[in-house]
This record gives C-alpha cells, sequence and structure tokens, in this order.
C-alpha cells in the first residue's frame, strides 16, 4: 500500500534542521518532495554541525544531512539568477505545497513569495516558518533552536532549581518542524475539501510556548512564575532519577499513589516506610521528598538500571531507565519494533537511521532511499516533470543555472 | 469566530486522559473538528485534579491544564465496563472518522472494542492509539508516567544540555512538555491518515509509541551511536573541550541570561562588528568578550541589538516575560475565551497563522458530562428519561 500522501508534491525551499525535517515527515507520509537546493548556497547540514562539532568536506557525505532528508529529491537550482527563479517557479506549479524556512524576507527578494506563486499556482498550499513568525515588530528574527526554546520560556523552566536556565539544540528544532508538517497536513486536508490552498506564517518560538499552554495559564490566571524544578512533579514522590551501578547511568522512578508506594516498598524490602510518618501518604512523601530520593538511591546503587526496571515493573511500579544512546541502539524493545533501519546511501554506503515515529496499519509511513545527492534528480525534474530538453538543461548547467 | 474551519466536518472521539491523547484531539479541534470527548462518569480526566487552579482553589472544573487541554470539544461522560455504556460507545464509533484513545495495549480489544471490532462497523476509522512504548514488544505492558516516557525516549538523558553537575540526574523537559510533544507528532500522522481517507474513504489503525515519538526528536544524536559510536550527553552534547561551553552555555546579563548563537560565518562576522574588538583583542577567547559586553546589557538589550546586526540572539524569558512579549501581543497569539465557570480566560492560541481558515475558539473546555444530553438524545435518539436512568445507573 502506498503512503498516505501519495500523489502530494512539494517543493522544498527549507533548510537546516526545523525546515529539512519538517518536509522528511511529509516524505515519510508518501509526499514526492524536490528539495531546490544549490552550490551557491547548501543546506548548512551538507557542511556542518555546530552542535557536534563536525564539518563535512564533501557535501554528498553528511550524516546528519541524511538523517533529516531521507526520502526526497534533489535539483540544484541557482536562485541569484533569474532563469533560476523561473525554474523555481515552474516546480512550484506542479506542486502543492511549497516550504521555505529562510527567512520571512529571502523569498520576496527572490520572487518566490505567496504573491508570486499564486500567479503560477492560485492552489498553492505555502509555509513560511520563522524565528518568531513574519509579522509584529520581531518579525525579522534569525534563530536556531537555542533562541526559539528561549523566548518561547521552555528555558527557563527546565534545569535544576538551583542551576541556570536548560539551553536546547536539535530537539528544538525536530519539534518546530513536527508543528510545521502538521500545519500543512491541515492545510492539505482543507484542499482536499474545498480545492482551496493558503499562506501559512509559522512562528517556532510559538511552536515552544504552545507545549508549555497550562504553565503559561497558572500566569494569565494567577500571576505565578512557574521556575525550573528539575524533575519534581506537582503531586508524585518519588518522581525522579535515581543513580544504578556504572558511569551515568540512571533509572526514573514515579510513584502515583498509596498503592503504588505499597508495593515499591514491598520490592525494596522496606516495609517499615509505609508507617513511617515522613512517607506514610502522598502529602508527607511529596514534602518530605529530598530525604526520600536518598534513601531510594541507596537502594537503586545496587542494581543496574535494566534490573531496577526489571524488578521494580514486575511489581507495577512505573520504572524506566534514562536511556542513553547506546543503551537504545541495543535494547530489545527498541528492536523488535524496527525503530532502527539501515540504509544505503550512494556515497556513505549503509547508514542506519530511525524509522518514522509511527505506525500505520494501512498506509504504511517508510523509508524508501537514503538522502538525496546534491542534484541527483536534475534529470528527473527537469526533463520529465518540467519538459525540458538534454540539450536545454546542459545549457542551463553550463550558463550555472543549474548549479 | 470564523465559521470557516479546515478540519470542518470531521468528526472526532477521544477516550483519552492528561496531556498526550487529548492535545492530540485538541490540536485537530481548534481547526474545525467535531470533538467529543469521553470521561469517566463521576471522575473525569485526571487533568482536572492538575494545577494550574484558578486563584489556586482546587476544583475539578476550574484547572487552567484541563482547560488549555480540552478547548473546542463536547464533554460527555460514559462508563465503558457497563455493557449499556459499550454498546453506546459502538454507536458513537459508528459515525466518526477518527478515534484517539491512549488505553493500555489490549484493554479495548478485551471488552470488545479494539480496532478489529470497530473496524467492521466502521470501515473509515482511524484509530490512533498513543501508549508509552507502543502496541508491540517486550515493554509494551510497562507502566510508564510523564518522567519516565520522557527518559525512555532518549531527550532525558540529553538534559539539562550544557550541566556542569556530574553527580546530578538527567532531567526531563520542564512542565509536561514532552507530552505536549507525543500528542503532536500523533496528530501529524492522525492527519496523514485522515488525508489519504478523504480521498479513498479507507480506516486504518495507527501505533503511537511515546518513547518513539520523544526518540523522532532526538534521532540525530541518539543514531550517532549507531553510526560512529559517539554517545551525546548533557555534559557536552557531542563536542569536545571547551567548544561545549561556548555553544551551549546561557550567559549572564545585568538582569538575567541571554544567549547568542552565530553559527554561519557571516554572523559570526556581525558579531566582531557588534563587539567592536580591535585586532589584538579578536585573538582573545570570543565566548570571554561575549560573556564582557553582555555583563553590561540587559537580555532585551542583547537580543534587540543582536537581532538588528542578524545574529541569533535571544533573551532566556521567563513565563511572564512569555505572556507580556511585544511580539506575541502583535501576533495576537494569546486570546481571551470564556468558560462558564472560570470566566474570561487567557490562553495561547496556535503558532500557526492561516490565511484562509484561521485558528478559532467556538468552546472553552467541557465541563464533566456537559454535553450528554445534546450527544445522547439529540444525536444519538434517547429520551431525557432514558438519560435520568443512564445517570441514575452509572452509564453516564
Amino acid at each position: 500500500m502506498a503512503g498516505a500522501l501519495k500523489g502530494i508534491r512539494v517543493a522544498d525551499f527549507s533548510w537546516v534542521w526545523a525546515g529539512g525535517y519538517a518536509i522528511e515527515l511529509l516524505a515519510f507520509l508518501g509526499a514526492e518532495v524536490i528539495k531546490i537546493e544549490s552550490k551557491r548556497r547548501p543546506d548548512s547540514p551538507r557542511q556542518f554541525t555546530a552542535s557536534m562539532g563536525d564539518t563535512y568536506p564533501d557535501l554528498d557525505a553528511s550524516p546528519v544531512f541524511n538523517h533529516l532528508n531521507l526520502n526526497k529529491l534533489s535539483v540544484t537550482i541557482n536562485l541569484s539568477k533569474p532563469r533560476g527563479v523561473e525554474l523555481a517557479r515552474r516546480i512550484a506549479a506542479i506542486s502543492d505545497v511549497v516550504a521555505q524556512n529562510m527567512g520571512p524576507e529571502a523569498m520576496k527578494g527572490m520572487g518566490l513569495d505567496y504573491e508570486d506563486l499564486i500567479k503560477v499556482n492560485p492552489d498553492i498550499i505555502y509555509l513560511s516558518s520563522s524565528a518568531s513568525g513574519a509579522t509584529g515588530p520581531h518579525g525579522r528574527d534569525v534563530g536556531f533552536a537555542p533562541v526559539f526554546a528561549a523566548l518561547g520560556g521552555f528555558s527557563s523552566i527546565t534545569g535544576y532549581p538551583n542551576g541556570p536556565p536548560a539551553l536546547s539544540m536539535g530537539e528544538i528544532d525536530m519539534l518546530c518542524a513536527t508543528t510545521s508538517a502538521f500545519a500543512i497536513l491541515v492545510a492539505l486536508i482543507h484542499k482536499a475539501h474545498t480545492g482551496e490552498g493558503q499562506y501559512i506564517d509559522l512562528s517556532f518560538a510559538e511552536a515552544v510556548s504552545a507545549l508549555i499552554g497550562d504553565i503559561l495559564l497558572d500566569y494569565t490566571m494567577n500571576e505565578k512564575v512557574q521556575k525550573r524544578q528539575g524533575n519534581v512533579d506537582n503531586i508524585m514522590a518519588p518522581h525522579n532519577c535515581y543513580p544504578c551501578k556504572g558511569e551515568d547511568k540512571w533509572i526514573s522512578i514515579a510513584i502515583a499513589n498509596d498503592e503504588e508506594w505499597c508495593r515499591f516498598c514491598d520490592v525494596l524490602g522496606k516495609r517499615e516506610w509505609i508507617e513511617d510518618k515522613r512517607f506514610s501518604d502522598s502529602y508527607s512523601r511529596w514534602s518530605n521528598q529530598e530525604e526520600l530520593d536518598k534513601l531510594v538511591g541507596q537502594w537503586t546503587r545496587g542494581f543496574t538500571n535494566y534490573e531496577a526496571m526489571e524488578v521494580l515493573q514486575q511489581a507495577g511500579i512505573a520504572a524506566v531507565p534514562s536511556f542513553s544512546a547506546e543503551e537504545l541502539y541495543y535494547d530489545p524493545h527498541l528492536a523488535q519494533r524496527d525503530v532502527w533501519v539501515k540504509v544505503n546511501h550512494p556515497v556513505m554506503g549503509e547508514q542506519t537511521t530511525l524509522a518514522p515515529p509511527w505506525k500505520l496499519s494501512a498506509t504504511q509511513a517508510k523509508i524508501t532511499c537514503a538522502s538525496p545527492l546534491m542534484g541527483q534528480h536534475n534529470a528527473y525534474v527537469f526533463e520529465e516533470l518540467l519538459g525540458l530538453s538534454k540539450a536545454e538543461t546542459k545549457k542551463l548547467e553550463e550558463e550555472e543555472v543549474i548549479y | 469566530m470564523s465559521d470557516k474551519q479546515a478540519l470542518h466536518g470531521v468528526k472526532v472521539l477521544e477516550l483519552a486522559r492528561f496531556i498526550a491523547g487529548p492535545y492530540c484531539a485538541k490540536l485537530l479541534a481548534d481547526m474545525g473538528t467535531e470533538t467529543i470527548k469521553i470521561e469517566k462518569p463521576g471522575v473525569g480526566d485526571e487533568a482536572r485534579k492538575r494545577e494550574p487552579f484558578l486563584n489556586d482553589i482546587p476544583h475539578s472544573e476550574r484547572s487552567g491544564l484541563f482547560l488549555y487541554l480540552n478547548t473546542n470539544k463536547l464533554g460527555i461522560t460514559l462508563n465503558l465496563d457497563s455493557p449499556t455504556g459499550n454498546e453506546i460507545f459502538k454507536k458513537l464509533v459508528q459515525d466518526v472518522d477518527v478515534l484517539i484513545e491512549d488505553n493500555p495495549p489490549q484493554e479495548l480489544a478485551e471488552k470488545g472494542i479494539g480496532y478489529e471490532n470497530l473496524r467492521q462497523i466502521n470501515p473509515k476509522l482511524i484509530m490512533t492509539s498513543i501508549t508509552p512504548f507502543g502496541q508491540t514488544g517486550p515493554y509494551r505492558d510497562y507502566k510508564a508516567y510523564y518522567l519516565n516516557t520522557c527518559h525512555a525516549g532518549g531527550i532525558g538523558y540529553l538534559t539539562p544540555l550544557g550541566s556542569s553537575y556530574p553527580d546530578r540526574p538527567p532531567l526531563k523537559w520542564g512542565g509536561y512538555s514532552s507530552e505536549y510533544a507525543c500528542g503532536l507528532v500523533s496528530a501529524v500522522a492522525t492527519l496523514g491518515a485522515l488525508y489519504s481517507q478523504r480521498l479513498n474513504g479507507m480506516g486504518q489503525h495507527i501505533d503511537v509509541s511515546k518513547q518513539e515519538a520523544l526518540l523522532s526528536l532526538a534521532k540525530v544524536f541518539v543514531a550517532c551511536y549507531a553510526n560512529e559510536e559517539r554517545i551525546a550527553d548533557r555534559f557536552k552534547g557531542l563536542l569536545q573541550g571547551d567548544a561545549a561551553r561556548r555553544l551551549f552555555s546561557a550567559t549572564r546579563c545585568q538582569d538575567g541570561y541571554a544567549l547568542l548563537v552565530p553559527i554561519f560565518e557571516r554572523q559570526l562576522e556581525s558579531l566582531e562588528k557588534l563587539l567592536g574588538s580591535s585586532e589584538s583583542e579578536q585573538a582573545k577567547d570570543r565566548h570571554q568578550r561575549i560573556a564582557q559586553w553582555l555583563a553590561s546589557e540587559t537580555k532585551e538589550e542583547v537580543y534587540t541589538k543582536g537581532q538588528a546586526a542578524r545574529i541569533p540572539a535571544a533573551p532566556i524569558r521567563d513565563v511572564s516575560e512569555v505572556v507580556n512579549s511585544e511580539q506575541y501581543e502583535a501576533r495576537a497569539f494569546f486570546t481571551e475565551v470564556e468558560h462558564p465557570q472560570m470566566g474570561r480566560v487567557k490562553i495561547p492560541t496556535a503558532p500557526y497563522q492561516f490565511s484562509k481558515t484561521p485558528w478559532s475558539n467556538k468552546y472553552a473546555a467541557p465541563l464533566l458530562g456537559q454535553h450528554n444530553e445534546e450527544v445522547y438524545c439529540h444525536r444519538l435518539g434517547y429520551s431525557k428519561q432514558d438519560l435520568v436512568m443512564m445517570r441514575q445507573t452509572g452509564i453516564i
């Protein structure tokens, strides 16, 4: 069975993580995605990954670009040349969706903003995503994930109570990307209903704020400014990560009620805690949680994080390790769910990546191919889709329009 | 409110609690689906028992968490364990496009209302099941609260990034944000399936594991181990030496913290201009010079001056500053909704602005069983007397 979005074509002008991954999600769902890029301004993950300290001398050999651009096609178009813009417009004219996150003004400068493209495709869906959105006094903001997390309020509420605010890198980009994919899908369904396309202006900072709605309401309702509180919950205790055997190994344990607490004490062989005034009900456990955390930690230290998970889960206690990348890679559960997927990349060879994050029973979301090489699909797109002759594309290459 | 909504005409049933499932359904409801939320009679969704409460007075109809997560939904109560309740549930399913649920795997099947049962009565049904570890695999029946799923999904181990406390544990994301993220990831798959259903009438079952939903956000970092045996941690990410300190630290300024993230060459050049450093100074550690500059500025000045020079710069905003942000105000990111018990409450709208089908609010969150009469009498054809009976017998 084909993917859910079979027949949908996306002209993908997006780049970096938040842009690239958004459209990869649509490609996982079966859309035909044409990534429009150029040697003049290669997508940064083809060149380097700041948060890993890596640079890639070959634009066609970046593992990070690969993770973010699976299932896509690539064409190389020099958008600084009018004929390049013309080619890009022709791709937009035969697409359902255009997506870009180069900053609200860059596309306008090139004649590729929404107003330009509805002239060639009146029903186009056009997503413009940026750090703070395209309107308002900060409508020109530039940023990466740490900026979105800082502006959106996430950093101020994540971290140790007495430590600095936590910075965020790629995960926040991926979250913003997922939000972008959702917005495009909403517009696609509206288009399926009515035939009508539209313009979407998305703010990454707001995408972050949307995920802390309750905390924002605590301020709008009660003027309370919540701060960083580590792993602490408002009701549950124990509710923390506890040290296990080995270096930087931890298990998360959460106890929601007296019933779980009794079973927990049983497993630990500490039935006396059930009667202990410090811990005998939820309120006292919550109030004395620092003391309780120390005692629980003394027990967990005697086990590996997997051993602790096994013995506690047997008793119906919510206990799961804080998994590292290594543990996740070897984890039997993820292996059985086919989470790790090998793709064959034409330059890098076999690469391991993650399967799409959902299992659809009918329109399976699949990885069908590795990320594209620069311009790997020029011939298909320019000749088959746009109908240019071989001679014409050759000339455009010589003129560095296809570049 | 606009009567033109993107998901107008799409019917959704929600049998979910707390954050992830309800947030998934809310994302759809805010774009125009007709959504019925099912809660346990007398008890309701556990989010009702969670802060923030209006004026800090605990009350199951005055939770801001429940309000935010359940806008634009109709609310009914239904006891699925009673045979009549079970039948009513099937009647409701007959008529919907999407069912969003978060029950432990097999639990609905044991009650005769698993996907295999429901597809018989409604072949176009899209059923999205959101559970900690998914419907299959050795951990599928493991218990996990939001703390556990956050750490199961690999993002906990990386939090807080830039930590300088080797003896302190890895952390969850602030608030319930990781659970919201699971709801968002689920919503993408649900809409993908819905798009396909709009074209060919075909339903399907979607299995979302929260662990995998969160893993998708950290995939670049975790896959680094698979390919290169490098393990990212919360102290340095994947960086070496000082690089981590430079990239991952918020810097103190006069009134809090701010950050500058010049990553592209042109941004570094702009930064040097902004810092006004002489050539001899430029040879010195840039991070130190940034720290010196920030120490003399307020965080909003760093933001304004940095962005004016096209450098990724931001203040670390606390919650009050987010709500009062001039930018959010200009974009009307917050709006007021009218709640029957809480009065007017200011809530976030959505991070996307659609030119033709804008976000809108029709209802605040439902009171427990608020729409029983509308749904049971007006849609399913029960009489008011039936309703009284069903209430007395604990079915609704």
